[in-house]
C-alpha cells in the first residue's frame, strides 16, 4: 500500500522528507473518458486520497454537494475538478484542466480531458504533452466506440502507455468474469492499433477500490494498484535523452560584445564541453565550449533541460536554427506528408496559406486537400476534400522555406507543429509529420534561354496583374474592360481574365465554397503568373473576397508587379444595382455563399490603387489607372 | 541520470520565459514581491544569465503593502539589474481609496484598474504573472499563454490550444497577453525550490511576535499607524506568520512559530487548509475569481 505524505518523518526531520521528495521523478498522464464513466470522479478521488484537498476546500466541497451534487448526500468528488461556472451548471467538463499530486516517489501533472465526441481538440491538446493514457470504462458497459477513440488519440500523439482503468467495479459485484472479458476484448483492440504496453486495473472511483488502497472486494485482482502502477511507469523524457543531441535555438544571447550563448530546451540526447555539433539547416560544424549556467558551468545536459551553449568558433546561428550531433544531424525539408487534427470552426481551405510553427521555426504552409480523413470511431479512411473542426486526416504541405525536422514517430519536439490562421491568429490545426516528400528536390526549373525580362523588352512594356477585386456589381469588369481598351490604344499587349469566362473553362469544376473560391483564386493566380512571365499586362476581374488569398498572388508575383485594384463600393448601392439580379436571388436564398450576403469580403488594407465608385465614375477611374501604369513604366 | 521534477518544472519555466522574450515586443513582469514572484524572478535571472533579464519589472502598488515587502521589492530588482517600474492608480490615490472604507472597490481601483493603466501607459504586450494552476478553480482551466482583448477582457471559451511546448504568441494590435510560467507548479514545489536554491523571500513568511488584532474572522497585523483600531482597542502580539501577502489590512496571518524554511515546510505539509484561506478577495462563493479575471484582474 502506498501512503502519500509520511506524517511521522515530516513532523521528526523535514529536512530528510526533503531531500528524498528533491529526488521525485515528473510523469505527465491524461485522463480520458466520459462524465458518464466517472472520470471526474476518480480525479477527485486521486487528489482526495493523496490529501491535496485542503479543509477549507472539502467543506466548499460538502456545501457543494449538498446543492448540486449527484451522490445524495454524499461527497460528489466530481465537483473538485469541475472548474468553470458555466461548466458547473452544466454538470458537464468542457476543455482541459490540469491538476497535480504526488506521492513518496513521483510528482503527477494530470490533463483532464472531455471524452465527449466533438472535443477531440481538447482530448489531443492534453495527449500531447503526456506520458502516459488512463483510459476508462465503464465495468458495465466494456469497450465503446468511445474507448477506441480515446486510444487511437492517445496512438497517434505518441502516448506509450495505456492504463485501461475498468471503474465501477462496485456495480458488477466486483466480478472477475466481467473485468477478464474487457480486458481480452481490449487486448485484441490495442494490438490492432499498435498500443503494446497496457494495463487493465479493476477499480471503484466512488470507494477508492485499487486506486490507492487494495480493494478488500477484489482478492482476486493480484496486479497494482493505480497510484503503483503510475509510480513505476518509464518516464518518456528518459528515453529522449538517449537519442542523437538536438538543441532548436530559441534565443541568442549577447549581453556584450565578447559574449554569444545560444539558449534552447534540449529537444534529444545530450551535449558536454568539446562535443562536435552541426548548425542545421546551414551545415556549419564546430564544437561546444561552455554550458553556462548561473552559479557554474556545467559539465553535461539533457533532453528537457533549458540550456546556454558557446561554441568554439564564430559560426551564424539564430533563433530556428538547430544545433545537432555533427555526425548525426536532423533533415531538412519544405513538403511533407503529415498527420493534421483540426481544431477550429472554420474548416480547412486548401491552398489557402497558414502559418507554420514547429519548435522554434516559423514558415509559410499550404495544404493540399487531404489524402484522407481518418473516422475515429472506425478507423476507416475515407476521402474528404477538406477538414472540419475535429476531424483528422492526412494531407501534404509545402513550405515557403526548408526547416528542421524530424518524423513525429522519432521527436515530439521537432515533428509535432501548429497551424494559425494568419488573419485571426488562432491556432486552427496540430500536425505530426510523417515524412518529408522528395518531390520539391527533384522537380527541377527547366531554365530557358529567352528569359522573361527578354519577352517584356520585345512588347516594350513593364508586365503587371491589375488585381481588380470588390464585391459582385462594384463594376470592376466595366473598369478593366475600359482600361484594356484605352491600353490596347497605346499599343500596349494585354489580356483580361474575366470571373464569369473562366469560371466556364479552366474553373469549372469548382464551385462556390471558401475551398473552392481559394482554389479558384490560385490558378487564376498561376495563370496570370504565365502571362506575365511572357510579358503580358493582365487584367484580372474577380471578387476574390479574401485577403489571404490575394496576398498569395502577390507572393507568387516579382515584387511591385502586383497591383491591387479596390473597386470600392457600398452593399447598399451594389445591390441597389443589381445587374445580373444575383442579390435578390440570394436574399430569397436561391443563392447560397454570395459575398456579402452569406460570405463575408474583406477588403484590402492597403490597395496600390483605390476606386470609390460613389465620386468617380468607371471612365474617370480608367483614366487615372492607365495613367498610373504609365508613370509606373517610366520610373 | 534523470531529471527530478523540479529540473523540469524549471526547464519548462524558462523555455516559456524565454520564448516570451523572442517573440513579444515590449515584455514586463508583473512582480507582487510574494514567494511566487520571488520564485519566477529567479527562474528569470536563470534564463537569460549572464544578461539580466531583458524586461523590466512591473509592481502595481496599492500604498497598502506590508512595509518589509516594498523593501524586498526595491532590493531584488537592483540585485537582477533589472528596471522597477511602480505603477500607483491616481484616481484611487486621489480619493484616498482603502481596504478599510471601499471593500470590493479597493481591489478593483488600486489593482484591476491600476494594472490596466500601467500596461496601457508603456504599451506593453506581454505580461508576465505568478499564477499557478493549482491556487484554484478557474485557473486550472487558463492556458500558459492567455489573451486579452484591447479592453483586457479574458473569454475562458476562445482559449487557443496549447500543444507540445509550442505557444502561438501572435496577436492583433492592441491585444495582449499574459504569460504564467509557474502554472504548473504547486505550492509545495514552491517551497522545495525556494530551499533549493536558497531563494529570499519576504521575512514575514516566516513567524515572529507581531501586533495584530482579529477582524472578521482573520487575524490582522497592524503594520502602521492607518490601521484604525477601536477606541481603547490594543494590538495583541503574536507569534505569527503569512502563507500570501498582499495588502496588509486584506492578508491573514496564522500563528505559528515556523521561524525557518524547514519549520515552514513542515508545517505546510501538515495542514489541513489551503493558501489562499486567508485571501478576503476569495471568500465570495463560487465563481467570484473568474469574473475578476474577466474584467481584466491578474
Amino acid at each position: 500500500m502506498t501512503s502519500y505524505q509520511p506524517d511521522a518523518l515530516i513532523r521528526a526531520d523535514v529536512a530528510a522528507y526533503l531531500a528524498r521528495h528533491e529526488e521525485k521523478s515528473l510523469l505527465r498522464f491524461l485522463t480520458c473518458g466520459s462524465v458518464d464513466d466517472g472520470k471526474s470522479t476518480l480525479i477527485g478521488r486521486l487528489l482526495y486520497d493523496s490529501k491535496h484537498v485542503f479543509e477549507d476546500q472539502l467543506a466548499a466541497l460538502e456545501d457543494d454537494s449538498r446543492r448540486v451534487g449527484t451522490q445524495g448526500g454524499n461527497i460528489d468528488f466530481a465537483l473538485l475538478v469541475d472548474g468553470l461556472a458555466a461548466e458547473r451548471e452544466q454538470g458537464i467538463t468542457i476543455d482541459v484542466a490540469y491538476r497535480f499530486f504526488a506521492t513518496e516517489t513521483r510528482k503527477f501533472i494530470v490533463a483532464d480531458t472531455p471524452g465527449h465526441e466533438q472535443y477531440t481538440r481538447n482530448m489531443v491538446t492534453g495527449a500531447s504533452t503526456a506520458d502516459l493514457a488512463v483510459i476508462l470504462v465503464d465495468a458495465r458497459k466494456g469497450v465503446l466506440t468511445q474507448t477506441r477513440r480515446h486510444s487511437y488519440l492517445a496512438q497517434l500523439l505518441g502516448i506509450r502507455h495505456v492504463v485501461l482503468a475498468i471503474n465501477k467495479m462496485d456495480l458488477v459485484n466486483y466480478d472477475q468474469a466481467a473485468f477478464d472479458r474487457i480486458r481480452l476484448a481490449y487486448r485484441a483492440f490495442a494490438s490492432e492499433i499498435g498500443v503494446t504496453d497496457f494495463r487493465a486495473i479493476p477499480v471503484s472511483g466512488l470507494g477508492g477500490d485499487n486506486i490507492a488502497t487494495r480493494s478488500p472486494h477484489m482478492d482476486w485482482y493480484d496486479g497494482p494498484t493505480l497510484i503503483e502502477h503510475l509510480e513505476q511507469v518509464p518516464v518518456d523524457a528518459d528515453r529522449a535523452a538517449r537519442a542523437p543531441f538536438r538543441l532548436p535555438v530559441q534565443w541568442v544571447n549577447r549581453p556584450d560584445l565578447d559574449f554569444r550563448g545560444f539558449a534552447g530546451t534540449v529537444a534529444g540526447g545530450a551535449v558536454h564541453p568539446g562535443d562536435a555539433v552541426r548548425i542545421v539547416p546551414s551545415g556549419r560544424t564546430t564544437t561546444v565550449k561552455r554550458i553556462v549556467a548561473l552559479g557554474g558551468d556545467r559539465a553535461r545536459a539533457e533532453a528537457g533541460e533549458a540550456v546556454t551553449l558557446t561554441l568554439a568558433d564564430e559560426v551564424d546561428c539564430s533563433r530556428g536554427d538547430v544545433i545537432a550531433a555533427a555526425d548525426d544531424p536532423p533533415e531538412v525539408a519544405d513538403q511533407f506528408e503529415a498527420t493534421l487534427v483540426w481544431m477550429a470552426e472554420e474548416e480547412m481551405l486548401p491552398g489557402r496559406s497558414y502559418a507554420f510553427q514547429l519548435a522554434t521555426q516559423t514558415a509559410s504552409a499550404v495544404l493540399r486537400q487531404p489524402k484522407y480523413q481518418v473516422n475515429v470511431n472506425t478507423l476507416e479512411h475515407t476521402a474528404a476534400r477538406t477538414l472540419e473542426l475535429n476531424a483528422i486526416g492526412v494531407a501534404t504541405l509545402s513550405l515557403d522555406r526548408p526547416i528542421v525536422f524530424q518524423p513525429y514517430e522519432q521527436s515530439r519536439e521537432l515533428g509535432g507543429f501548429i497551424l494559425i490562421d494568419k488573419a485571426t491568429n488562432a491556432t486552427v490545426a496540430a500536425g505530426m509529420i510523417r515524412f518529408a516528400l522528395r518531390r520539391a528536390s527533384n522537380v527541377h526549373r527547366q531554365p530557358t534561354d529567352v528569359t522573361r525580362e527578354k519577352r517584356a523588352a520585345l512588347k516594350n512594356q513593364r508586365p503587371a496583374v491589375l488585381w481588380f477585386t470588390g464585391l459582385s456589381g462594384a463594376g470592376k469588369s466595366t473598369i478593366a474592360n475600359l482600361v484594356e481598351k484605352k491600353l490596347a490604344r497605346m499599343n500596349r499587349h494585354t489580356f483580361l481574365l474575366d470571373g464569369d469566362n473562366v469560371r466556364h473553362g479552366l474553373n469549372r469544376d469548382l464551385g462556390f465554397t471558401d475551398a473552392d473560391r481559394v482554389e479558384n483564386v490560385r490558378r487564376i493566380g498561376e495563370v496570370a503568373r504565365l502571362m506575365t512571365d511572357a510579358g503580358l499586362i493582365v487584367l484580372t476581374a474577380f471578387i476574390s473576397p479574401f485577403r489571404a488569398e490575394r496576398d498569395m498572388v502577390r507572393a507568387m508575383l516579382p515584387e511591385g508587379e502586383f497591383v491591387e485594384v479596390h473597386v470600392d463600393t457600398s452593399l447598399a448601392s451594389a445591390e441597389a444595382r443589381d445587374v445580373k439580379g444575383l442579390y435578390a436571388k440570394a436574399r430569397a436564398g436561391q443563392l447560397a455563399n454570395f459575398t456579402g450576403i452569406d460570405s463575408p469580403y474583406e477588403p484590402p488594407e492597403t490597395p496600390e490603387l483605390r476606386v470609390d465608385t460613389a465620386a468617380e465614375s468607371a471612365e474617370a477611374a480608367a483614366e487615372r489607372i492607365v495613367a498610373w501604369l504609365l508613370e509606373r513604366e517610366e520610373g | 541520470m534523470t531529471l527530478t521534477h523540479l529540473d523540469r518544472l524549471e526547464a519548462e519555466s524558462i523555455h516559456i520565459l524565454r520564448e516570451v522574450v523572442a517573440v513579444a515586443e515590449r515584455p514586463v513582469m508583473l512582480y507582487s514581491i510574494g514567494k511566487d514572484s520571488a520564485v519566477m524572478l529567479h527562474l528569470a535571472r536563470k534564463a537569460f544569465y549572464p544578461a539580466p533579464p531583458p524586461f523590466p519589472l512591473l509592481h502595481v502598488d496599492t500604498t497598502w503593502k506590508f512595509q518589509a515587502m516594498y523593501a524586498l521589492r526595491d532590493r531584488a530588482a537592483r540585485e537582477a539589474g533589472m528596471e522597477l517600474i511602480v505603477h500607483r492608480n491616481p484616481e484611487a490615490l486621489a480619493r484616498g481609496i482603502n481596504p478599510f472604507d471601499h471593500g470590493a472597490l479597493h481591489t478593483e481601483l488600486w489593482k484591476t484598474e491600476g494594472l490596466k493603466q500601467a500596461l496601457d501607459l508603456h504599451r506593453f504586450d506581454a505580461a508576465f504573472g505568478g499564477a499557478r494552476r493549482d491556487e484554484e478553480k478557474s485557473r486550472a482551466k487558463e492556458r500558459i499563454f492567455s489573451f486579452r482583448s484591447a479592453t483586457h477582457r479574458w473569454d475562458p471559451k476562445a482559449q487557443r490550444p496549447e500543444l507540445w511546448q509550442l505557444y502561438n504568441a501572435r496577436h492583433a494590435k492592441g491585444e495582449s497577453m499574459r504569460v504564467f510560467p509557474i502554472s504548473n507548479w504547486t505550492e509545495l514545489d514552491v517551497w522545495q525550490y525556494i530551499a533549493r536554491e536558497k531563494i529570499e523571500i519576504v521575512p514575514l513568511y516566516f513567524a515572529a511576535p507581531r501586533p495584530t488584532v482579529e477582524r472578521d474572522g482573520l487575524l490582522l497585523m497592524v503594520d502602521d499607524e492607518r490601521f484604525p483600531l477601536a477606541p481603547g482597542e490594543v494590538p495583541v502580539e503574536r507569534s505569527i506568520r503569512f502563507r500570501t501577502l498582499g495588502c496588509y489590512p486584506l492578508s491573514g496571518a496564522v500563528e505559528s512559530e515556523a521561524a525557518s524554511l524547514h519549520d515552514v515546510i513542515r508545517e505546510m505539509l501538515l495542514t489541513t487548509t489551503s493558501e489562499r484561506q486567508g485571501r478576503a478577495i476569495d471568500q465570495d462563493a463560487g465563481a467570484s475569481m473568474e469574473q475578476k479575471k474577466q474584467q481584466g484582474y491578474f
